[in-house]
């Protein structure tokens, strides 16, 4: 777990009174809204349709058990006992009051955790992997790169006013869990022919108004150049990014409309200056911050896979979980196990204040008191005995966190919507409660198998909708909300973006029309083939008939 | 169609409604029913004077409907500021 040095300490404790102050001068009226906002908004404040939403980073997805708790505190003490993980792997509170937010940043600094740079056009919160350092599959754990990161770009003063905001998300793994394809910068973490581990770096991906599946810009980056390398792609944004126009303003634009190549071109002219400069990475640099990743001091353990087997054959419930929610550690004798905030009819990433704490004392129980968010909105426990499954698996369901449905159609991604956002145009939640209440056949969930819906409530797409193998969209048709679907979007190592399956929707169709498109899959598909690879292979009018009717073929 | 002022308060972030007395209330129901444009020209530089004094963000004027002889926003966005998210009912304090 990363701990702050002596600077970061310093600054966030500092940025915490000079914004005391000037929320301070804000109450008093000699700050209008207008000379404030964007203050708040470095702070990571926002005005929401209810009230003020702080929204707080989670560096990379990973917490530590006294930062949950933190949370928990505030949530309670606060806020109306919630928050809510977004698709950033941050956390929102809903109900934030402006003269209590100076306590609160400094609650959070006091464990190390701020709302700096969650919002306004600057480096957002660097996402990674859930399972960065624990995964099977993975070449190295991208964390420490995501953390040279974050100390590179926190309050740069040459890209704290980008055209528009910029996100970065990395992989360890070639296995992208982190959706990388659709950042502004993606990271994947590959071998050169040398056999060395470097960088393949995209860029231009992203959802929102115009989405795009990223570019290649560089196959093999050493490690060693990523600073100088993401420096110079910021600095030719910065340059040519349109700051006339906010709608065409992310890098996706330029990089889309001058073509990857010309893009490429600029980047490797100004690389030609960062390269071997100060921004090289010293190895001792890495090592110091790779120390913090360490890994936990694992027992020696061997697989209880005979042990676990006995146990799931006696327990149809828990072999249904193991099935569903465990996934193999590197280290023999562990687990990574994912909680999901999921159950049927609640609100996507949404979890109260109780059961934060209580996922705090699990971590530290049984995970050596780390946590990690995904940016699909579940929790992961990632060092988990193999031996005490079980019994964690118990404790789980007491607390609703162990519906089996990762990956599942019900693990749904969704937007805060028009329940809570100033700009959406539709509500997503309710949508996203109505589908699970739909689909709470465990058995039918595992025969539909891998599915992802995401929702979004407007088209700035926090929800993924582009990237769900269903992507729902709310729109607002004079004054209705209706919702467009998409079919065939991923945001995995073979990203895709989902094609429009016709007119938008009233609410109370989307779960009969999902129930259609299932049901054409489960009769179309090939053996155990995936909705997403039977959309690949036959394509989207079996699914346009089956929701529109047949006539809808001739339109 | 009558209508109302709705703004969030400076403080908490609050939505509040310009009541008959000039002050803001957190009850749509105590809000101040505006018939006529004139009221609504009048309401409304009151507001703005409101938010110059720092005690209210964006005023503005929203449509309502009567029903049951209590007012309800016509638009969605609005009705959820009014009476909250739709799926925390609990949560509704008015």
């Amino acid at each position: 777990m990363y701990r702050y040095d002596e600077f970061d300490a310093r600054f966030v404790n500092e940025r915490v009174a000079q914004f005391r102050r000037q929320v301070n001068r804000r109450l008093a009226g000699e700050l209008t809204e207008d000379q404030f906002r964007p203050l708040r908004l470095m702070n990571g404040l926002y005005l929401q349709l209810h009230a003020y939403m702080l929204r707080i980073n989670v560096p990379y997805g990973t917490l530590a058990s006294k930062q949950m708790r933190k949370f928990a505190y505030l949530a309670r003490n606060y806020d109306k006992n919630f928050g809510h993980f977004t698709t950033r792997q941050n956390l929102q509170f809903n109900w934030i009051k402006l003269e209590q937010v100076p306590d609160i940043l400094q609650h959070l600094a006091d464990v190390e955790v701020t709302g700096i740079q969650s919002s306004g056009n600057c480096v957002r919160n660097i996402t990674a992997d859930q399972y960065a350092g624990r995964a099977k599959d993975e070449l190295a754990d991208p964390r420490v790169y995501c953390e040279l990161l974050r100390q590179y770009s926190f309050l740069h003063p040459e890209f704290s006013y980008l055209p528009r905001k910029f996100k970065i998300a990395v992989t360890g793994s070639p296995n992208d869990r982190a959706a990388v394809a659709v950042h502004d910068i993606g990271l994947r973490m590959h071998k050169n022919e040398q056999g060395e581990i470097g960088f393949e770096v995209l860029v231009g991906g992203g959802l929102g108004r115009t989405p795009y599946i990223a570019h290649a810009i560089r196959k093999w980056l050493a490690p060693e150049d990523l600073l100088a390398y993401v420096e110079s792609i910021l600095r030719v944004y910065n340059m040519q990014g349109r700051r006339d126009n906010i709608h065409k303003a992310r890098i996706k634009i330029i990089v889309n409309q001058m073509g990857i190549d010309k893009y490429r071109e600029l980047v490797d002219k100004d690389f030609e200056f960062t390269k071997n400069g100060a921004l090289k990475v010293p190895d001792d640099e890495v090592e110091r911050i790779n120390a913090y990743f360490a890994p936990p001091q694992y027992e020696k353990l061997e697989d209880q896979t005979q042990a676990l087997a006995k146990i799931r054959s006696g327990d149809r419930a828990f072999d249904r979980w193991m099935r569903g929610n465990v996934i193999e550690h590197k280290v023999p004798g562990y687990a990574i196990v994912n909680l999901s905030l999921k159950a049927p009819g609640k609100t996507p990433g949404d979890i109260t204040a109780d059961k934060m704490d209580a996922v705090a004392d699990l971590a530290d129980r049984y995970s050596f008191g780390e946590i990690r968010v995904t940016h699909r909105q579940n929790l992961v426990l990632v060092d988990v005995k193999q031996s005490e499954l079980y019994e964690l698996w118990h404790k789980l369901v007491e607390l609703g966190l162990a519906t089996p449905n990762l990956g599942l159609l019900t693990d749904i991604i969704c937007c805060p919507g028009l329940d809570f956002c100033a700009l959406a145009n539709a509500r997503s939640i309710p949508i996203a409660q109505d589908i699970s209440r739909a689909f709470t056949d465990l058995d039918e969930l595992q025969k539909i198998g891998q599915f992802t819906i995401n929702i979004s409530g407007c088209m700035n797409a926090c929800g993924h909708h582009h990237v769900g193998h269903i992507g729902i969209l709310g729109v607002d048709k004079r004054g209705e909300e209706f919702f467009q679907l998409t079919l065939g979007g991923s945001s995995d190592q073979h990203a895709s973006l989902g094609d429009r399956l016709g007119p938008g929707l009233p609410q109370a169709e989307v779960p009969a029309a999902i129930r259609k498109i299932v049901d054409t899959y489960l009769v179309v598909r090939q053996q155990q083939e995936r909705f997403l690879d039977t959309y690949r292979r036959v394509g989207i009018e079996p699914f346009k008939a089956a929701v529109y009717g047949e006539e809808s073929q001739a339109a | 169609m009558p209508q109302m002022i709705i703004a969030n308060r400076l403080r908490d972030g609050a939505i509040v409604f310009l009541a008959p007395n000039d002050g803001w209330e957190p009850a749509i129901a105590a809000g101040t029913l505006i018939e006529t444009e004139a009221d609504a020209a009048r309401l409304m530089a009151v507001a703005k004077q409101h938010e110059g004094q720092c005690q209210v963000i964006d005023p503005q004027l929203i449509d309502v409907e009567l029903k049951d002889g209590k007012p309800r926003p016509t638009a969605i966005r609005e009705a959820i500021r009014a009476f909250g998210p739709t799926v925390r009912t609990d949560l509704t304090e008015v």
